[in-house]
Order: structure tokens, then sequence, then C-alpha cells
């Protein structure tokens, strides 16, 4: 999970993603202050998982600016209650994510609030980038490329799910506009290095992150850069 | 815009991955099948149904038909395909490497060898082995196994585990970790020393290759990674091609069919129990 991982071995894996050596990193700090329960680097192109219990607050800082983090929430006590694009844009009568948008469950039910949002816009309509959606994007010859959905379903299985359980997701930093004719599409992002989203957790949530590793679209801005997550408390609002 | 690249609009940026559409890289699957730059010789490019080259590190999965003849080639002698096989029409069939060892009385995979099922079935038979370097004793890398030996295991990362590979392919079959048997690797010999040493072999160079002849409806599974033992403490592993195509599961006519008596009730077994079901 940390960048600061030396690699000490020689590796015939093709190379994938890497960040431009010399990127402007910003770290940042929580957006919500309170007592630091988590704290954790997740390197460029790797996943990460945490259960963020109600109440506490997950900062995600965009460390490197426009760098997707793919993000998908499940009921921690129950996965198959998972985050639902339908019923959280149907709900609030927007394409958008935005401060205060709930993010709901397929049961209607709020998993998490934006309680801080630094970006204009966040995205859940775009998906997540895989193999084998590659293909049909960019070609054949991306095959072997890496995707998101490689690293859900390699964070899933550690939760004991499966494809089974991977539904829509939601894109923070990434842009996905409509345009008026109904073109859709990823374009250029809207985010900056250390800018950050704040999501506070309205049940017992288990978040799936995939600090997306896509080598063909401006998604990571062809240059996948680090996350932080941080997760805060305050007992006022612990529930 | 990001350096030369217009992705500003979803117009630009529609074009600019339109743009990348005839790439070509030195991994990547061939569709058609018949269009492989690499079919093999004597074999009618129309009878291909699946031709790829599989990265260094990387996986592949595919559910073939009965009698298809699945080829595995290791191209630069640093190849090691760790493979699972599973029937297709009930998953829950899957490869034993016990079985396969036990009941023909030998523990070296070969030509003739059947792979066996814990169902007293054969799933498949390797039908032709230029390496004759194999192991069935040490199954595929874990993650705890490749995070002490390279430091990481994670399938994206720079040394992924078979472990790790094997459950995404298995994961889009609808299987789960629990359904991962141990597997059989090719290519990366190893032996069984007088005391009992599994002595690493290594590979017997560039360009050989494995026929499997698919005796049933076969999910296969394969990761393309070094095998546990070997002991270069770089993360080497070469391409591995592989190539498929339409024919005959075995029957009576083929030596290995009844080449031992355990191996011919083995094949009666697996005729018996397709043929009820109509195949
Ligand atoms: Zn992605």
């Amino acid at each position: 999970m940390s960048t600061d991982t030396v690699e000490t071995i020689r590796t015939t894996v093709p190379v994938g993603a890497q960040y431009a050596p010399g990127s402007l990193l910003d770290w940042s700090e929580a957006l919500v202050p309170g007592d630091i329960v988590l704290d954790e680097r997740v390197a460029p192109n790797a996943p990460w998982s945490a259960v963020v219990r109600a109440g506490d607050v997950l900062t995600i800082v965009d460390v490197g600016g426009n760098q997707s983090a793919d993000c998908l929430m499940f009921n921690a006590h129950d996965t198959s209650e998972r985050y639902s694009v339908p019923d959280t844009l149907t709900w609030q009568g927007n394409a958008y994510v935005r401060e205060g948008t709930v993010l709901r469950s397929g049961l209607g039910r709020p998993l998490m609030t934006v309680v801080g949002n630094e970006i204009d816009r966040q995205d859940t309509i775009g998906g997540a980038c895989s193999k084998e959606s590659n293909t049909l994007r960019y070609g054949h010859h991306t095959a072997y490329q890496h995707g998101c959905r490689e690293n859900f379903l390699a964070e899933a299985s550690r939760h004991g799910l499966t494809s089974r359980d991977l539904v829509s997701n939601l894109n923070w930093f990434m842009n996905v506009p409509v345009e008026a004719d109904g073109a859709l599409g990823i374009v250029d992002g809207l985010s900056a290095p250390g800018r950050r989203v704040a999501i506070r957790a309205d049940m017992d949530v288990l978040v799936i992150v995939s600090n997306c590793p896509q080598m063909n679209n401006p998604c990571n801005e062809f240059n996948p850069t680090p996350l932080r997550m941080i997760v805060t408390r305050n007992e006022d609002t612990v529930r | 815009m990001v350096g030369a690249r217009d992705t500003a609009s979803v117009l630009a940026a529609r074009a600019d991955a339109r743009a990348q559409g005839s790439n070509v890289s030195d991994w990547m699957p061939y569709l058609p099948a018949a269009s492989s730059p690499f079919a093999p010789e004597g074999v009618d490019p129309s009878a291909l149904v699946w031709a790829e080259t599989v990265a260094p590190g990387g996986y592949t999965h595919k559910v073939v038909a009965r009698g298809t003849r699945l080829r595995l080639e290791d191209v630069t002698g640093d190849a090691c395909a760790h493979v699972l096989v599973f029937n297709a029409l009930e998953p829950w069939e899957r490869l034993n490497v016990a079985d396969t060892q036990k009941i023909p009385w030998q523990a070296y995979l070969g030509a003739g060898h059947p792979l066996l099922s814990g169902e007293g079935r054969v799933l498949a038979t390797v039908v032709a082995d230029t390496s004759a370097h194999h192991d069935a004793f040490c199954g595929t890398s874990s993650d705890e196994w490749n995070v002490v030996k390279y430091g990481d295991a994670a399938p994206q990362g720079p040394s992924p585990s078979g472990r790790a590979l094997l459950t995404l392919a298995g994961v889009k079959h609808g299987l789960t970790p629990r359904d991962l048997p141990p597997s059989v690797s090719f290519f990366q010999g190893v032996r069984v020393e007088d005391d009992g040493a599994l002595a690493w072999q290594g590979s017997a160079g560039p360009g050989t290759y494995v026929d499997l002849v698919a005796e049933m409806p076969l999910i296969v599974l394969v990761a393309n990674v070094p095998h546990p033992l070997d002991p270069r403490t770089d993360y080497v592993v070469g391409p591995l091609r592989v190539h498929a195509w339409r024919g005959d599961p075995s029957g009576p006519a083929d030596e290995h069919y009844s080449a031992s008596p355990e191996r011919e009730r083995a094949y009666l077994n697996t005729t018996d129990y397709l043929e009820a079901r109509g195949l």
C-alpha cells in the first residue's frame, strides 16, 4: 500500500502505468478534522479497502491531481446491500455527485454522505475500466494492461466477494460530462494536486477503492499518482 | 489537453481513443483466432478457436469444447504455465493432482498422461510434449510465498502470485478461491531426489510446446508466472503462447487410451458420463 516501497527485484512483467518522476504531489490532510483512526497511502495502480465506522469521515486526497479513485461501497454487515448509482442519482435528481450527495444502496438507504468536496463535480456514471472493456475501447493490444475491475476483484476476494458483487461504481476526481446531444465520455479532469473529498459513513461501510491504472484515457491524466486515505472520528458524530 | 493529447471534449477524447485501435502488443489475443500471426504449423487456421500470447505475469482463461486441442508454447524458455481444468458442465469436478499422479503410477507429466478429476474421469490428456520439463508437486506460487521471495504478490504488481492470478481467472467463471485445487505447471521441471528433495530442473529451452486434448467441455485457467522453486531472485518469466483448434477427444484408436488398465477405465467413465448427458 505504501508508495515508499522500493522495488528491489528485476521483473519481466510488463510495466503498467507509472507516474512521471517529478510529478507535483500534495499529500494534504483530513478535510474534516477529528481523531485520526486510519491514515494510509495508496500506491499508483493499487487497490485499497477498509471498513469505515458509522459516523466516521473518510477523506480521499487526490495527491497528484486528476487521479480517478474508483470506489465501491457495501453495508459492512450484509454485503448484499451495496452502492447503487440509480438510487443515488434518482433520489437527488441530478447526474453528478457534489457536496451533500447521499450515496445510497440498492435498498434506497444512505451508505455515506458527501460532507466535503473541493472539485466542481464527481462522477458516478463512467463506471470502472477493465482489461476486457479496454479491448473494446482501445483494441486487443491492451488486453494485458491493468484495469480497475482487476483491482476490485482482487480486493473484493479478500472480503469473500466475487464478480457477482461488483456493481456500477463511483469515480472520485474523474470527469464524465453528459453533453447536450447525449455525448458522454471521460475527458480532462477538474481536480488538482491536494484536492479532497470527504464522505461520512451513515452505517458501517466496507469501502473498496481502485487507484485507476488506466493508460489510455485522461481519467488519471495519463499519469497515475498516489491517493491518501484518512479516516477521522469526532465523538459527537459517532453513532 | 494532456501533453500533446487532446482529450478536453468528449469528441476529442473519442478520437484519441479510436486512434489507438490498430496498435499491436507483444502480448495480446488475436481475433479472430484464424488471424493469429503464430498459427501452429500443420494446423488449418480456420480450425483455430483460441490464439493468444500471454504476458509475463499474466493469465488467461477460456471455456473450450470437448475434443479441443490446446497448445501451450514456451517461446523463450522462461514461460511457466500453471494450469487448472474444470468440467465446464459441473465445475465442482476439477483437476485432482493426486489422482493424476497416482492412477497412472507416474509422477512426471509427459505425452500420454491424463489429467484426472476426483470423479474417476479424464478432464484432459497430454497428447504431445517436446519439453518434458514439468511439475505436479509444487503447485503455483501463493501470495505469502511471493511476498517473502519478491516483496510483492499483487496480481497487477511487479511479481504477481500464481494463486492471485488463478483467483481472478476463476472469478470470471463464477469460481471462488475455495474452488481452486492444486494446479500443475508446464515448462519448468522439478524432480524428486532419493532423499525426497525437490530438485529444480529449469526449462528445456525456447520453443517447446505441450498439447492437451479436452476430453469434456472444460474451463481452462492458465497463469504464467515463475515456478515457485525458480532459484532466480529476480521475477523472471517469459511470454506464453496459446493456440487451440477443433479436434477429437481421445478414443480407443489412440495409444494412450489403453496405455494402462486404469487409464482405459478412466476414459470409459468419461465417455459413460458424457453419453448419458447426450454429448
Ligand atoms: Zn480504471
